[in-house]
């Protein structure tokens, strides 16, 4: 099972392979050595580490300040801290252009793109933050070390493993990444692959770059699975769990605090909703077709659920092996299953249709290979949220109920997936939610006649039409809001 | 007595470290067996290995004449027919009391009366609809002994079930496990680091120390019969004095004492167990300290020669510095100065 779902995974990188093998070495050698790659890569890796090291400091700071002080507003801030993830980067990325039209850029990108990602930070930071033994820091503390010692020295080592898993979602979005980027004018690898796909027949230019962009990816997922380590995330030693207190704050510190939150929210949000109220506002009616809307509100959710589910039933056995077995068979599995969500989503829907109509042409164009699709993009985030759900159930009791009688897919069933089922159902929420945010390979797979409300988006915008981009825009905005929301609640 | 469990041979190392070295250990059916050693001797995994978590290196289990684990031979853990009470009760948190008693069991059994039954049997009469979050931690403990007795295993294994509970708990939580579990005619093996634990419970006492079995027997053969004198300490207070024998009797600072069994002549370390060290008022020894118990008390004295001893006596208010004589009653175990 966990085969079958690592090679449906690995489906694109595979494709790749074959494709660059019937190039020719030296053609190759030299589209990678001329000084426009190396250029791209830079901006590439440049914008990578900025936004991840900027999402990774925000999303820490955000769930600190709100699971670990109370101040007016802390409510509120909760929910919101959460719900930048329903608003799809390129959204993000045209509503600021059109506020500010200084935005177009490197900076304009890495803060664009930092307002849509720091969210994944700060979901698995909660996480941890929660799950934390209040016990080390207080020895921290009686030993001598002040409340910022302790928080560097013990708190963010321990949050660790969450930080690089957050990192590594964000760092693999924005490699892959091709809405927002296009929209703000900046030259990156992915980019550079569609563009070349666009313009000329010759594989050269886009199955070296992404080779190129896929190598880059691998480096950054190793680096994460290096960092995990040996670590245990079950939570050993007796007595009930215990959590943090909150510390008040007052004066000051308080209206840094919510004033810090609310510029975030303002910036996060802000601006993205009130340009779509201004321009459902001021857009004439005209544009408006509601039975259109409603039509492509139904391919979205339907093609997002049907990706979620089958995400789901390919991650279930790769994440239950991550969380069981820390040997090498079982770490290639999962690092495999996360190449193909660092491969540029143009390619993995390039290597679909390619696949499709090899081996089923009938299939071409049809709703389940563009679900294929999503699985294929999506899937680590399924198994990241299936091992640390996993991982967070004590083995002690699949082995009490082998004792029992049951045999190791009864134990799964009776006794680890239920005790996952919240921590699963987090991430098929998030796998429904980038589904439905999701873009490039929509646009190239979509079934004949369908279209989604991500579509109709793209489509109004590149052509200009704001105002008619208004309402599907809100209302992408409106669906994934949910999920993000409940996302936020369960992990609360 | 027919065999519950034999163990023979038993070898399992981690990395090289070898952690069981050849354990021999017999469980006779309807016994309550402790199985006794320090913090990392290799108890859990000896308990491990018998439950079919573990594959051993070499050896075998046999588990009421039937082989499951050997020379090519390795039942998985569910076909052994092995209750498990582990360390934290490990309940399952999605399941109530009665779900989690019940689990082991087939739906005929389900139906039988046999969840009420050992609620009733473990002092939890009427829990089932409970979740175990709702349950003190003692009441845990229960309701796993519970769980694992349910399908009447051939054998049931306790993992230091009771360190978690705190001292008050421990010893009545204890007493109704054992109960428990004889009244349900189960053989058990208790995994444990607590002699008192071990000495109070069980019927019988393997000790396990270096990878081996040191020593098995009663309670009473183990405590007044240790193979040596680091056994000895390990079971309880002791106190080692030199000593020469002639073969029966032998000469020490406190007098000249009957052995328990001939020894060869020479010089010998001579063990004293505190409760048989008896003090007198008047004498060369001083009292150093006395140390308050309640029901009783231990006064550390210093005799003419220079040893300190502890001396256990019901409770009697001696003056520190005041003098006294030691008279030790009983025979005492000795064995030849190496």
């Amino acid at each position: 099972m966990s085969t079958l779902a690592a090679a449906v995974s690995a489906v694109p990188v595979g494709w790749l392979l074959v494709a660059a093998a019937g190039l020719n070495g030296p053609e190759v050698l030299a589209v990678l050595t001329r000084p426009r790659t190396l250029e791209l890569l830079g901006t590439t890796l440049a914008l990578a580490a900025c936004v991840t090291t900027a999402s990774v400091v925000l999303g820490l700071a955000t769930a600190t300040v709100v699971h670990r002080f109370e101040f007016p507003g802390r409510r509120v801030a909760t929910v919101l801290v959460g719900l930048p993830l329903a608003v799809p980067s390129y959204v993000a990325a045209y509503t600021w252009l059109a506020a500010v039209p200084a935005v177009a850029g490197f900076g304009g990108a890495v803060l664009v793109l930092t307002l849509c990602c720091h969210p994944y930070v700060h979901l698995l930071a909660s996480g941890a933050l929660r799950g934390l033994d209040p016990g080390l820091e207080e020895a921290a503390r009686a030993a001598g070390r002040g409340p910022w010692a302790t928080f560097t020295g013990v708190t963010v080592r321990q949050l660790r493993p969450a930080l690089a898993a957050g990192g590594l979602l964000v760092a693999t979005y924005v490699l892959a990444d091709f809405g927002s980027v296009s929209i703000l004018r900046v030259q990156t690898l992915t980019r550079s692959i569609a563009t070349s796909l666009d313009n000329s027949f010759s594989r050269l230019v886009p199955v070296t770059m992404s080779l190129l962009l896929v190598m880059v990816s691998a480096v950054v997922v190793l680096a994460e699975i290096r960092s995990r380590g040996r670590s245990r995330y079950a939570r050993t030693g007796s007595g009930a769990a215990r959590t943090t207190p909150r510390v008040a704050l007052q004066g000051a510190s308080a209206v840094a605090a919510a004033g810090g939150l609310v510029l975030l929210a303002a910036a996060a949000l802000g601006v993205p909703l009130v340009s779509l109220v201004r321009w459902l506002l001021v857009g004439s009616s005209a544009t408006w077709d509601p039975a259109r809307l409603l039509g492509a509100a139904f391919s979205s959710v339907s093609l997002s659920a049907g990706g979620a589910l089958l995400t789901l039933l390919l991650a279930l056995p790769l994440g239950v092996l991550a969380a069981r077995r820390a040997d090498r068979v079982a770490r290639l599995l999962e690092g495999a299953s996360w190449l193909s969500h660092t491969v540029p989503a143009i390619v993995v829907a390039l290597s679909l249709v390619t696949l499709t109509l090899r081996a089923l042409p009938a299939a071409y164009l049809t709703a389940p290979v563009l679900v294929l699709a999503y699985a294929v993009l999506f899937l680590p985030l399924a198994v990241g949220a299936v091992r640390a759900a996993v991982a967070q159930s004590p083995p002690v009791l699949e082995e009490t109920a082998r004792s029992l009688g049951r045999n190791p897919l009864q134990v799964l069933r009776e006794v680890t997936l239920p005790l996952a089922a919240p921590g699963v159902l987090t991430g098929v929420l998030l796998v429904f939610l980038t589904c439905m945010k999701e873009l490039t390979a929509t646009l190239v797979l979509h079934p004949t006649g369908t279209e989604t409300l991500a579509m109709r988006l793209w489509s109004t915008t590149t052509s200009g039409q704001y105002a008619a981009a208004a309402p599907y825009a809100a209302l992408i905005v409106l669906l994934a809001a949910l999920p993000a929301h409940l996302l936020q609640r369960g992990r609360r | 007595m027919s065999a519950g469990l034999e163990v023979r041979g038993l070898r399992q190392a981690f990395g090289g470290a070898p952690v069981l070295a050849g354990v021999d250990l017999t469980v006779p059916a309807g016994s309550f067996t402790a199985l006794l050693g320090p913090s990392g001797c290799g108890k859990t995994t000896l308990l491990r290995v018998v439950a079919g978590f573990r594959r051993p290196d070499a050896g075998t289990v046999v588990l009421g004449g039937r082989v499951v684990a050997g020379p090519g031979v390795h039942l998985p853990p569910e076909a052994r027919g092995v209750g498990v009470v582990p360390q934290e009760g490990a309940l399952f948190p999605h399941l109530d009391v009665g779900a989690n008693v019940g689990f082991g069991l087939s739906r005929s059994a389900r139906h039988a009366g046999r969840v009420a039954e050992l609620l009733e049997l473990v002092g939890l009469p009427g829990t089932g609809a409970r979740m175990p979050h709702e349950l003190s931690g003692g009441q845990q403990q229960r309701v796993a002994v519970a769980r694992a007795l349910a399908p009447r295993p051939a054998l049931v294994l306790l993992d230091e079930p009771f360190s978690a509970l705190d001292a008050g708990l421990r010893g009545s939580v204890r007493a109704d496990v054992a109960a428990a579990i004889a009244a349900d005619g189960a053989t058990a093996l208790l995994v444990t680091h607590d002699q008192d634990e071990a000495l109070s419970i069980a019927d019988r006492v393997a000790v396990l120390r270096g990878g081996v079995v040191a020593q098995a027997g009663t309670p009473q053969e183990l405590y007044r019969t240790p193979v040596d004198l680091e056994l000895a300490r390990f079971l309880g207070a002791a106190v080692a004095l030199p000593g020469d024998t002639d073969g029966e009797a032998v000469q020490t600072e406190l007098g000249r004492l009957p052995l328990d069994r001939p020894v060869p002549a020479g010089p010998v370390q001579v063990l004293v167990r505190p409760e048989q060290l008896q003090l007198t008022d008047g004498g060369d020894a001083r009292v150093l300290a006395v140390r308050f118990h309640g029901a009783d008390s231990v006064a550390t004295v210093c005799t003419a020669a220079g040893t300190e001893l502890a001396v256990r006596e019901r409770s009697q208010d001696r003056a520190v510095g005041a003098c006294v004589s030691v008279q030790v009653t009983g025979p005492v175990r000795a064995w030849p100065t190496r």
